[in-house]
């Protein structure tokens, strides 16, 4: 398992969490209970199994959504 | 390609601005509208492009966006030949959602400076023994770094070797640098001034002190109160019952332009946004000036505190007890205070190191037979004498006697709130000294501001004497003082205090304090930014500086008001918006939309007010 933080350009709006949310949730190998977006900070932050889904899977969805992913931090749990 | 469109959305804004100007140009220059609607109509296409991209990737999570309002808004007022409201709307839409995004970040702003005082590179000792750059995530406990002058400590660590001064304001509030050398505790996202020192890394990344105050104001920041709990809950369902509402205006009137233009007008921005700006402009201001806010219930509750509770040792007081008061009974004064410092170092108790602090460079005897006396003193043999230190139950124990005078003394140090220390040589008194913490620099000032904004009563709890806890209280000018106190009399009598319906506010130092800061409505430590004040207040004050507790009541009551503020805005917005729809005959898609945008600013630049505020 891994632990990511997503840095993403500054949302604008609180439906854009509820979007990122429902997006990066429906990736298999994500723990949803983990999984949790700011609006204030602008990041996503969750822990992920690296063997079913990658960063670059779950920074493509958020990408998808019309989100720019400016950098992510991963650490192995 | 959505991907790449949606990047361009700003270029999008520019070119549907662009079309709307040569559309009303070419209107009203040379009354062409051949033009002018075709300028209209591809704007409106342009500019909808992103949005309805949105729309379709919202509904692809099962989100009704706000982008899914505006395209269908979008699409209807095309069926209707609106091309000048289609192409208004989506430009506005576009460019009020870019002037957001700058607002937003310069609300965010102050936040962002200080994460970014976070240290990004260190200096690792690999196993050549050769110094080598690596990011500060590769840094692992236990490894060797070197810090060169003017870098920041990139994790909390112990110094192994070399010497200089380092900066700790960002952890301390502090800004006089501290002299640092072998076995000194360094903390990351301080900097080093001056020297260059090889550390040990003790905590890396987030279990740093700089760690844990950058993921505490982010916490703080998304930390809801209840009715921003409830807010959330009622935009996530507002929108579609805006569908749905626009879809049953036009079921039963079959009027396009009114169920589009309730479409845009349901739109909840400013209502969603309003109180989470003022949240983080309040705890930006506070975080910038050494002052965390644990979110935007503490800031509601702050603001409403009517009592506030001090320890006394370490908060009103410095905590550095020093000789305010002597008398000496004796000619040979310079030996006399030679055989007192040199028993007094001796001993570790804080009034022996006041003492010897205030005597200063002195002769230094042999110290033999020491004897300390449980709840006395010290007595000891000094070049051939018997000298003993410490309080009055001490000195009569030694039987010596006191006279008229001496009595007098000791009765005047004692009203004056001093802790007594008293001297015989032989049995005959020589000194008397009368010790007093000193009132921290400023507090009175700051006390009195307090006061200005509303705080009813100030109380001191002390395990001091009742005569020491009562001069402080004097002097400040507190409302109660109340001495002989433990920590559980402490919390026994906050408890109390609530119990009678005070808003209570306490202030400690955080360490032996948990239960009262736990207990009061508000615990507010002050002190360096310790793990233990960090983990148990609502308010961390990290500036040492007295003066930070009115400027952060100031702030929180600002904040408050500022939020609140936003929601009348914004409902106002809505209804006004609402009601004119129905009972007006100006109403219509743009206008709505302009208004909605409009408020969204409105409700952003009123939190960034916050950014700016000071204590008058």
């Amino acid at each position: 398992m891994q632990k990511a933080t997503i840095q993403l350009e500054t949302l604008t709006c609180p439906s854009c969490m509820q979007k990122i949310e429902n997006g990066v949730k429906s990736l298999d190998g994500v723990d949803k209970e983990s999984l949790s977006v700011s609006f204030n900070s602008s990041k996503v932050k969750l822990n992920f199994d690296d063997e079913k889904v990658s960063i670059k899977d779950i920074e493509n969805t958020i990408d998808k959504l019309g989100y720019n992913v400016i950098k992510s931090q991963v650490k192995a749990l | 390609m959505q991907r790449h469109i949606l990047k361009k959305k700003n270029h999008i804004t520019i070119i549907s601005g662009i079309l709307i100007v040569i559309a009303y140009i070419s209107k009203l220059g040379f009354g062409n509208i051949n033009i002018f609607t075709w300028s209209l109509i591809i704007s409106s296409a342009i500019g909808a492009t992103p949005i309805a991209i949105q729309a379709y990737q919202s509904l692809k999570v099962k989100v009704v966006s706000i982008d899914v309002l505006v395209t269908i808004a979008v699409i209807g007022a095309f069926l209707i030949s609106e091309f000048e409201e289609s192409a208004i709307v989506t430009f506005l839409f576009l460019f009020g959602a870019y002037l957001e995004q700058r607002t937003l970040n310069k609300t965010r702003s102050a936040i962002k400076e200080l994460t970014e005082m976070a240290p990004e590179n260190a200096l690792k000792q690999m196993e050549n023994g050769e110094f080598e750059e690596i990011e500060v995530d590769e840094v692992d406990v236990g490894n060797i770094l070197l810090v060169k002058t003017g870098a920041k400590v990139p994790v909390d660590g112990t110094v192994l070797t070399g010497e200089g001064h380092i900066n700790e304001a960002s952890i301390t509030g502090e800004s006089l640098p501290v002299s640092k050398n072998k076995d000194s505790q360094v903390y990351a996202g301080t900097i080093l001034e001056n020297g260059t020192i090889q550390i040990i890394a003790n905590r890396v990344g987030e279990d740093t002190t700089f760690g844990k105050i950058i993921e505490l104001i982010e916490e703080a920041q998304d930390s809801k109160s209840e009715a921003e709990r409830f807010i959330d809950k009622f935009s996530k369902y507002y929108t579609p019952v805006v569908l749905v509402l626009a879809f049953i205006v036009w079921l039963f009137s079959q009027d396009i332009e009114l169920a589009i233009t309730i479409l845009v007008l349901g739109c909840p921005g400013a209502l969603v946004i309003g109180v989470p700006v003022s949240n983080v402009a309040g705890i930006g201001n506070g975080a910038k000036h050494g002052v965390l806010l644990k979110g935007s219930e503490v800031i509601g509750d702050f603001s409403k505190v009517n009592t506030i509770v001090f320890d006394k040792t370490g908060t009103l007081t410095i905590g550095n007890p020093k000789v305010t008061d002597k008398e000496i009974y004796a000619d040979n004064v310079d030996e006399i205070l030679s055989y007192l410092a040199s028993v007094e170092k001796e001993s570790d108790h804080p009034l022996a190191k006041s003492v010897v602090e205030y005597i200063g460079d002195t002769k230094a005897y042999a110290v033999e037979k020491t004897e300390v006396v449980k709840g006395g003193g010290i007595v000891a043999q000094v070049n051939g004498h018997r000298v003993a230190v410490g309080n009055v139950a001490l000195i009569k124990q030694e039987n010596v006697h006191l006279s008229e005078k001496t009595r007098a003394d000791i009765t005047k140090f004692e009203k004056n709130g001093n802790s007594l220390v008293l001297t015989s040589v032989d049995n005959e008194l020589k000194v008397l000294m009368g010790i007093r913490d000193q009132i921290r620099p400023g507090v009175k000032e700051n006390l009195q501001k307090l006061k200005k904004l509303g705080v009813k009563n100030l109380v001191v709890l002390s395990g001091d004497n009742q005569g020491t806890v009562d001069l402080v209280a004097s002097e400040l000018e507190l409302t109660e003082a109340h001495g002989h106190m433990l920590p559980e009399d402490k919390s026994a009598y906050i408890k109390k205090l609530i119990d009678k319906g005070q808003i209570v506010a306490f202030v400690g130092d955080g360490v032996n304090d948990s239960p009262s800061l736990a207990l009061a409505q508000i615990g507010i430590a002050m002190g360096n930014g310790t793990d233990v004040a960090i983990e148990t207040s609502d308010v961390v004050l990290m500036n040492s500086d007295f003066s930070r507790l009115p400027h952060a009541l100031g702030l929180t009551k600002s904040t408050a008001y500022n939020m609140r503020q936003n929601i009348i805005i914004a409902v106002g917005v809505v209804l006004v918006l609402l009601a004119s729809v129905f009972f007006s005959e100006w109403m219509n898609m743009s206008i709505g939309m302009l208004i909605h945008e409009a408020s969204i600013l409105v409700v952003i630049l009123n939190g960034m007010r916050l950014l700016r505020y000071k204590l008058k």
